[in-house]
């Protein structure tokens, strides 16, 4: 068990009692900091590094085809705790070159701005890797109707994004070299 | 008949009066900007620095600099108090409630008629001292002057009829009678020790204690001990932290003025910082010299109009450093308790000045008397 030991205190010498002295290597430490680089960002001019793995707004992201990853599962919709999400399922028209491997495509895709609370379940649990929380961090509109995100709006701002994922294309390429699974 | 020199007289006092509570005011302003600049730089932050006029925000290197020193911010900091609604708060007496923020501004404007700040050479050889009323007994107007300010305080928080306004005020007067004493008497020795036998210094005149350390020991160096004493009830005079009583805002949401809002918030701010300006400036010409040079040197500026401005410059600057000095040590250290304050006061640097005193009684009383 440890030992309790009460650390007796110096008497205060007659210098420290008055305080002055104190005082003086207070002022000291304040002046010095007067000079050291500043910690504020000039906010809209400057803007913070965002880390990976930053949880921003939803966007909807293309695969390096270009291609719409989404296929309308609905999964997002369904777990997504305070029901930001609205999918309007569309199919893909037969007879599309591109777009053979799939059968469905939202027809539109709606995230409410103002209900989202940023948790990132959509992301986690997209099985196409369709939908990613992204750096974009601030939002504002004028409107409640401004704030609820189109699908166009979505893509906008989701851009392209390289398959991060043992999967698909790099799956494929694998499998030809001959190293798959 | 007309009596046109009388006018012209009157006129140009009037004239110089203005221009002096334009220059105090100013200062007083720009004290709030310096507040706020320092206080940041000392929080590694960089302060108001968006602010700007149209004009002058295009200039190419210049308007830059001027925004990044926020010199525009005093300007909108005015414009808002002026123009915000002015709210009385339906439990107050209103007379008093109107009355305060004038009670306490007027005495803060008061003490400066009596600050001299320069001096003229004029041809035939004489010296003016600047200043807008030669008092002989300049120090002890301004010490009846300035503690009326307290007035103001506790008129704002008596009248604003609510509890954290009224301990305000109740402490402000408490903490100002206490620290009157160590001021008044850390101040005698002083007069003591320039109005000696012989050199024909009137006792009480503010310029003939700035003209006695003229190529002189500053009477910082001669009192030290007075000096700090000064000091330290300057800072519980002018309600500034470490002793800010009256408006402690972690325990009394606002302190006296709680209850105020809009341009009467803004007249008591004005004064609190018009009292630094002047107690800045009294501190000045009682122990750093006033407008001459450094101790033991003299004048190196020549006597003419120069001299003069130069003069004046060398005081503001002194003036300004204290006003910094006011706001470095606000940002240095933490706020008393209200008991100690009053312990401090009353056990600590009453019988310190107190001795301090009969000292200096006896030193000048051994030094002056007659070599036989």
């Amino acid at each position: 068990m440890a030992k309790t030991v009460v650390l007796q205190r110096k008497p205060l010498s007659l210098s420290e009692r008055t305080y002055l002295p104190q005082i003086v290597t207070g002022l000291k430490t304040t002046f010095s900091n007067m000079f050291k680089e500043k910690v504020t960002l000039q906010y809209p001019e400057e803007k913070p590094i965002i880390p990976k793995n930053y949880r921003g707004v939803p966007t909807l992201v293309k695969d390096p085809n270009g291609r719409e990853k989404c296929v309308s599962c609905q999964l997002c919709e369904f777990v997504c705790p305070p029901k930001a999400i609205r999918i309007t399922p569309g199919s893909v028209p037969e007879g599309d070159e591109e777009r053979e491997h799939v059968e469905k495509a939202p027809q539109e895709f709606e995230i409410n701005m103002l209900r989202c609370i940023y948790c990132g379940y959509c992301q986690e649990v997209c099985p196409e890797e369709a939908i990613y929380l992204q750096d974009e961090y601030s939002s504002s509109g004028y409107t409640r109707e401004e704030m609820i995100n189109n699908k166009e709006k979505l893509y906008e701002l989701g851009g392209t994004l390289p398959d991060s994922h043992y999967k698909w294309d790099q799956k494929k390429t694998a499998e030809d070299q001959g190293n798959g699974h | 008949m007309f009596d046109f020199d009388m006018l012209l007289m009157v006129g140009l006092k009037f004239l110089f009066a203005l221009l002096m509570i334009g220059a105090v005011m100013t200062m007083a302003g720009y004290s709030v900007l310096a507040e706020r600049k320092v206080s940041a730089w000392m929080q590694g932050r960089v302060g108001p620095n968006r602010t700007v006029l149209p004009m002058i925000g295009h200039i190419p290197f210049v308007g830059k600099f001027l925004q990044g020193l926020g010199m525009f911010q005093p300007l909108a900091d005015g414009l808002k108090f002026l123009f915000k609604e002015e709210m009385i708060p339906g439990h107050v007496n209103k007379f008093y409630y109107n009355l305060a923020p004038i009670v306490a501004l007027v005495p803060a404007l008061t003490t400066m008629t009596v600050l001299p700040f320069g001096e003229f050479f004029a041809e035939d050889g004489r010296t003016i001292p600047l200043m807008l009323a030669n008092l002989e007994v300049g120090i002890l107007f301004v010490l009846a002057v300035s503690s009326l300010g307290v007035y103001g305080i506790v008129l704002a928080g008596w009248s604003s009829n609510s509890k954290y306004p009224f301990l305000g005020g109740i402490r402000s007067s408490a903490q100002m009678i206490s620290y009157e004493l160590a001021m008044g008497l850390s101040l005698l020795p002083i007069f003591l020790w320039v109005s000696e036998p012989g050199t024909g210094a009137l006792g009480l005149s503010l310029v003939d204690i700035v003209n006695s350390q003229n190529d002189r020991a500053w009477l910082l160096l001669v009192q030290p001990l007075s000096a700090l004493i000064f000091l330290i009830a300057l800072f519980a005079e002018t309600n500034r932290l470490p002793f800010d009583m009256p408006e402690s805002e972690t325990d009394l949401v606002g302190g006296f003025h709680t209850e105020y809002g809009g341009f009467k918030f803004g007249i008591f701010f004005v004064a609190e910082y018009a009292h630094i300006v002047v107690g800045s400036a009294i501190f000045t010409i009682i122990f750093l010299g006033g407008w001459h040079f450094l101790p033991w040197i003299a004048d190196p500026w020549p006597a003419t109009w120069v001299g003069t401005l130069l003069g004046i410059g060398w005081f503001l600057a002194k003036t300004i450093f204290l006003i910094f000095f006011f706001i470095w040590v606000r940002w240095t250290i933490p706020r008393f308790r209200y008991d100690q304050v009053m312990n401090l006061g009353w056990t600590k640097l009453l019988p310190l000045a107190l001795i301090n005193l009969i000292f200096y009684v006896l030193l000048v009383t051994w030094l002056d008397q007659p070599t036989t």
